[in-house]
């Protein structure tokens, strides 16, 4: 569907008109200075705060808000506009309590510490298949594959389809705010793709989380059911993949065309988990959404029960009343209490997963390939909607 | 100097033990508590960078 352009962002804001899409901190900027909580008659109506406090208040304030919305599309029913349940970042509590229990464990800094080596020769791997070619693309031949390997590793699937689980993003995530049906088609072809190993995991337990799910119990003591399990899975899926490919590109792309940065951070390689934590607020992927289930008012602005809102994550990591210099990528920055996984109940649960994907795919990155350039700045391409990173990151460096 | 985890708080982003781990310990659901004891001198400073990260505002320092 076509829209008109945008041409006032404070009352008709619009994520996917392709001038926010290019460079979205320009307009987060202005919103936070003149009009923090901004409304768009687009999309059925929707609130678009952008200060850090007031996405802080929103996050932590489930009672008001639901995690019943979490896409901002032009689909007007409600709940569940994503089409199915994807426990627990579609749920609030108590069930989302429970079920995000569950999974708590899977994702421990513990578990995700024995990760860490597969995670480094899964990195070379990739690096092994074209750097001998003085070039690639970045995002597709590695940020993209990164994630990936490792979350179907953890999940018990094979990795090989790692194009059709690309597509099946691609339409779920970031065509789905415009792509009426076809949503529902992705969904179903997914869910049907991904009941077949849950069906060969019932036969064949092993050490991974489709078994871990089969034999989760509720604290009522019941399994979860078949749709329940999907839905986690489905969600694993999307969630590992596009935000941390999304993440690994954009700090790529910073320090593809900011050398300081690309040697200092090779000079000094104690900085990498201060580096990493400041691309993450600098680049954090992730808008979420939520819809209000009791009339209420944030910063002056009535809510009613049904209206829906963005929580630009992005923006709030921006705000200047929090962080100092907020558009400079500082490397060795201190304080900073960025919120690129969110806060509060649904902080994301794969978070210490993510940050060790990020620092270890730049380690092995900038060990192995230690000066690159980005050939054609006009040939960078970023996604649309609620993951932001760039889609195509054309590099080049000696042969190796 | 002690450190305190509110638990009500904590939502197990893990930065605090990131940044000190010998100052918070993390239970298998991942969210923190405090190690026993006061904080050793030089690991102050590692403290206060604890708390000056967590996004929950879930960590005081007792001085
Ligand atoms: C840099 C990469 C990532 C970013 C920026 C990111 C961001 C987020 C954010 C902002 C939320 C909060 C949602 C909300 O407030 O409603 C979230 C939730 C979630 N994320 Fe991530 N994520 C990343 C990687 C991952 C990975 C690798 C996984 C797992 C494989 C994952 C799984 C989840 C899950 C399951 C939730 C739902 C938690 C709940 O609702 O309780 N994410 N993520
Ligand atoms: S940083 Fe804060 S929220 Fe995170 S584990 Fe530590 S105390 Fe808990």
């Amino acid at each position: 569907m076509n829209r008109p352009p945008v041409t006032d962002w404070t009352a008709d804001f619009d994520h996917l008109d392709p001038t926010f899409v290019a460079d979205p901190y320009p307009i987060y900027e202005q919103l936070r200075t003149d009009c923090p909580i901004a409304h768009t008659d687009r999309y059925h109506g929707v609130w678009i705060p952008t200060r850090y406090e007031d996405l802080a208040a929103i996050a932590h304030d489930h009672h008001h808000f639901s995690s019943r919305t979490i896409l901002v599309t032009d689909r007007p029913e409600s709940p569940h506009d994503l089409g199915f349940h994807a426990p627990p970042i579609t749920e609030d509590p108590p069930y989302h309590t429970d079920i995000r229990r569950l999974l708590l464990p899977v994702f421990s800094p513990k578990v995700v510490a024995d990760y860490e080596p597969i995670t480094r020769a899964m990195a070379n791997d990739l690096i092994d298949g074209f750097i001998t070619d003085g070039g690639c693309d970045a995002a597709t031949d590695f940020a993209q594959h990164v994630p990936i390997k490792v979350i179907t590793r953890m999940l018990g699937i094979p990795d090989s389809d790692h194009a059709q689980f690309r597509d099946w993003i691609h339409r779920l995530i970031e065509e789905s705010p415009i792509a009426g049906d076809a949503t529902f088609e992705a969904i179903f072809e997914i869910g049907g793709y991904l009941a077949g190993h849950v069906d060969q995991h019932r036969t064949s337990p092993r050490d991974d989380i489709i078994t871990h799910l089969l034999e989760a119990r509720m604290p009522d003591g019941r399994p979860l059911t078949d749709e329940e399990i999907l839905g986690v899975c489905i969600l694993l899926l999307l969630a590992g993949i596009d935000t941390t490919w999304s993440a690994i590109g954009s700090s790529l792309l910073h320090l593809a065309t900011n050398p300081d940065d690309r040697r200092r951070l090779r000079d000094e390689p104690d900085l990498i988990n201060s580096a990493t934590e400041e691309f993450l607020r600098v680049f954090a992927p992730v808008t979420m959404a939520r819809e209000v289930i009791e009339d209420t008012e944030v910063g002056g602005c009535p809510m009613r029960k049904g209206d829906r809102l963005l929580l630009p994550f992005p923006s709030g990591n921006r705000d200047p009343e929090i962080f100092d210099r907020p558009d400079n990528v500082v490397l060795d920055r201190e304080a900073n209490r960025h919120f690129a996984f969110g806060v509060g109940i649904h902080r994301c649960l794969g978070s210490n997963l993510a940050r060790m994907e990020l620092r270890v795919a730049l380690q092995t990155w900038l060990e192995r390939i230690p000066e690159f350039t980005l050939t054609d700045p006009d040939a960078v391409t970023w996604s649309a909607g609620q993951v932001r990173g760039p889609r195509t990151l054309p590099f080049a460096f000696t042969a190796g | 100097m002690r450190v305190v985890v509110d638990a009500e708080r904590c939502q197990g982003h893990n930065r605090c033990h990131a940044l000190a781990p010998v100052l918070f310990d993390i239970d298998d659901l991942g969210y923190a508590t405090a190690a026993p004891g006061s904080v050793p001198a030089d690991l102050e400073a590692a403290a206060r960078l604890a708390e000056a990260n967590c996004p929950e505002h879930a960590i005081t320092i007792d001085p």
